[in-house]
C-alpha cells in the first residue's frame, strides 16, 4: 500500500515532467516504438497472411513457423541481436517485430479462412478477378479477425517494449531499469502503471475498432438483432481468434 | 447456342463426374439438366462459365471455343444463379445486384438505378433494396439472386437448383415468375434440378442424367413422358409407379383424380387448358390424403 502511494506521488511529481526523462516524453517514445513495430510487423504479416488465406497454401508452414517464433524468448533474442548489430534501437525493433508478426499473420489468414467458401465461390462465379475477390470480399469480411490479431500483437508489444530500455535510453522501460538499479521502487511501480495504462488504452481502442469494422450486413444477421428468429449460435470474433491462436500453439 | 463436344470431367481424386457428354443447347430456349444427386449436373453447368474446366472435349458458345476465352470476362457475360443465392453478406441487396455491372465498368449510380428496376422485374419490393441479404427470407434472397443473374442482361442464364431451398408455395410462385420472365426476355436458360416436375414445367429441352454424367434421355417433356428410353427414365419420371397415370374416383363429395399409388393427385377442372403437361399441372393442386 505504501509503495503504491509513493508510486502515485512519483507519477504526479512535477520533477518527473521535465528534461530528457520526462513522463510525457517517455510515453511518446514508448507509444511511437509500439506503433512503428506494429507497422513493420503488419507490412510483413498482412500481405503474407492474405496470400495464405486466399490461396490456402503455405498454411501449415505458417502455423509451424509462427509457433516456433512464439517460442523464442524475446529477451534472449534481443540480447543476441544487440550483440550482433550493436546497442541502439534497431535490436529491439527486430526482436519485437519477431514477437508481433505471428498474431497478425494468424489474424490475417484466419480472417480469410473464416469466410463461407460459398460466398467466395459465388464472387468468382459472377466474374470477380482474384484481386477483386481479395479486395471486395475477403478483406472486408476478414477484417474483424485481422484487427483481433493486431490487438493481441499490440498488447504484447506494448508490454514487451519495456525491454527496449535494456539496450537503449528509450521508453517507459527506462523507469523500470533505472528504478531497479537505484532501488527506487516508486519509480519502478510508477513506470509499470504507465505501461499498464497504455496497454489498457490500446486495448480499448482496438476493441472499439474491432466492433466498428464488422460489416453491417454481417451484424444484421446476428441473433442480437431485432430479428431474433434464428437461434442458431454464431461464432463471435473473440472465440475465433482464440481458436486461431490455439491452432498456432497446438500445431 | 451452347455446344458440348465429347466433354469429360475427371476430378483429381479420380471421380468421373461427366463422361463423354455431347449436346446442343439451342438459343432462347430453356434446357433443364435433371438427375439424381451426384449425376454431374452442377459440374456440367459450371463448365459453361469455366468455373470447372473439362478434362477433355470442348464447349462452344455461339461457335467460339470457351477454352480460349478469358474466364473472368466470360463469367461477367453469363448470368449465374446459385442454389444458396450466393449473395455477398456485407453488401446491400441493391449493391449485390449492381455488383457485376460495376465490375464491367458501369458507374455506381447507373448500376444502382438499373438494379432497382431489376428488383421490379423479379417481383421484389424496392423497399428491400437497402437491406442486407441476412435480413431477407430465403425466397426473397433467391429472387435477388435471379435479379443479379439478369443484371448484365446476359444472353445465357445458368441456374443451379435456384428454388431448392424454398417452400412449395413460394417455389411454384418463383417457377411461374421464371416462365413469365423467360417469355419476356427469351434468354438461353440452363437450369439444374433434381425435381422432375420442375424440369417438365420449365424445360423446352430436358436432359435426364444418370450417375457419372451419362445422358439417359434428351427430349421435350412430352417426348420423354410418352416414350421413356429405358427403365431408368421411366422410374425417374415416375411413370412406372403410376404416378402419372391418373384415373377418376368418386370420393363421396365429388370426383377426384387419383394416381397409381392411390395418392390424391388433384381434381378435374372442366374447360381448363389441357396442354401436354396436364398431368403434372393437375398434381400441383393435389394434396396428400394421409
Ligand atoms: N471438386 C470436386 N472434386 C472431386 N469430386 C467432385 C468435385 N465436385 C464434384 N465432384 C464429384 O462429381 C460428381 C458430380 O458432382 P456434381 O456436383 O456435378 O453433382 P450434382 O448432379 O450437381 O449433384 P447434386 O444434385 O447433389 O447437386 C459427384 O460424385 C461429386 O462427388
Ligand atoms: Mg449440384
Amino acid at each position: 500500500m505504501n509503495f503504491f502511494a509513493e508510486a502515485l506521488q512519483w507519477l504526479v511529481d512535477p520533477a518527473n515532467y521535465v528534461g530528457l526523462n520526462a513522463i510525457p516524453l517517455r510515453l511518446a517514445q514508448h507509444l511511437g516504438f509500439t506503433v512503428v513495430t506494429l507497422v513493420i510487423a503488419s507490412a510483413i504479416a498482412i500481405p503474407l497472411g492474405f496470400l495464405i488465406g486466399h490461396t490456402g497454401r503455405g498454411r501449415s508452414v505458417a502455423v509451424a513457423s509462427a509457433g516456433a517464433f512464439r517460442a523464442i524468448p524475446t529477451l534472449g533474442l534481443l540480447t543476441l541481436v544487440a550483440l550482433s548489430i550493436g546497442i541502439g534501437l534497431n535490436a529491439p525493433y527486430i526482436a519485437l517485430t519477431v514477437l508481433a508478426v505471428p498474431p497478425i499473420l494468424a489474424g490475417a489468414y484466419t480472417g480469410f479462412e473464416a469466410i463461407d467458401r460459398r460466398t467466395i465461390d459465388a464472387a468468382r462465379a459472377v466474374g470477380m478477378s482474384e484481386v477483386q475477390i481479395v479486395r471486395q470480399v475477403e478483406v472486408p469480411l476478414g477484417l474483424p479477425l485481422l484487427i483481433g490479431g493486431l490487438r493481441s500483437a499490440a498488447l504484447q508489444v506494448v508490454a514487451t517494449a519495456t525491454l527496449a530500455a535494456y539496450v537503449a535510453d528509450f521508453g517507459l522501460g527506462r523507469y523500470l531499469f533505472a528504478g531497479l538499479k537505484t532501488r527506487d521502487y516508486a519509480e519502478m511501480l510508477g513506470g509499470s502503471i504507465l505501461v499498464i495504462l497504455m496497454a489498457l488504452a490500446l486495448e480499448g481502442l482496438f476493441a472499439l475498432t474491432q466492433r466498428f469494422v464488422v460489416p453491417r450486413g454481417v451484424l444484421a444477421g446476428r441473433p442480437t438483432d431485432i430479428r431474433t428468429r434464428s437461434s442458431r449460435p454464431r461464432p463471435v470474433m473473440e472465440s475465433a481468434i482464440e481458436e486461431g491462436q490455439k491452432n498456432v500453439h497446438s500445431k | 447456342m451452347i455446344e458440348f463436344h465429347s466433354v469429360t470431367k475427371r476430378f483429381p481424386d479420380g471421380t468421373v463426374a461427366v463422361d463423354d457428354f455431347s449436346l446442343v443447347l439451342p438459343s432462347h430456349k430453356t434446357t433443364v439438366f435433371v438427375g439424381t444427386s451426384g449425376s454431374g449436373k452442377t459440374t456440367l453447368l459450371r463448365m459453361i462459365n469455366r468455373m470447372v474446366d473439362p478434362t477433355s472435349g470442348s464447349i462452344d458458345i455461339d461457335g467460339a471455343d470457351i477454352g480460349t476465352l478469358d474466364p473472368v470476362k466470360l463469367r461477367r457475360s453469363i448470368g449465374y444463379v446459385m442454389q444458396n443465392s450466393g449473395l455477398l453478406p456485407h453488401r446491400k441487396v441493391v449493391d449485390n445486384v449492381a455488383t457485376v455491372p460495376m465490375l464491367r465498368g458501369m458507374s455506381r449510380k447507373k448500376a444502382r438505378d438499373e438494379a432497382l428496376q431489376l428488383l421490379d422485374t423479379v417481383g421484389l419490393d424496392r423497399s428491400l433494396a437497402e437491406r442486407y441479404p441476412s435480413q431477407l427470407s430465403g425466397g426473397q434472397q433467391q429472387r435477388v439472386g435471379v435479379a443479379r443473374g439478369l443484371a448484365v442482361n446476359p444472353n445465357i442464364l445458368l441456374m443451379d437448383e435456384p428454388f431448392g431451398a424454398v417452400d412449395p408455395i413460394v417455389r411454384a410462385e418463383l417457377q411461374q415468375e421464371l416462365l413469365r420472365l423467360q417469355h419476356e426476355l427469351g434468354k438461353t436458360v440452363v437450369f439444374v434440378t433434381h425435381d422432375i416436375d420442375e424440369a417438365f414445367l420449365l424445360g423446352d429441352q430436358v436432359v435426364i442424367l444418370r450417375t457419372g454424367g451419362k445422358v439417359a434421355q434428351v427430349g421435350s417433356p412430352g417426348e420423354i413422358l410418352a416414350n421413356p428410353a429405358d427403365d431408368f427414365v421411366s422410374t425417374f419420371v415416375g411413370a412406372e409407379r403410376g404416378k402419372r397415370s391418373l384415373h377418376l374416383e368418386n370420393h363421396g363429395a365429388g370426383d377426384v383424380l387419383v394416381d397409381g399409388d392411390g395418392r390424391l393427385a388433384g381434381v378435374l377442372v372442366p374447360g381448363s387448358k389441357a396442354g401436354p403437361l396436364a398431368g403434372s399441372g393437375a398434381s400441383a393442386q393435389g394434396g396428400d390424403p394421409r
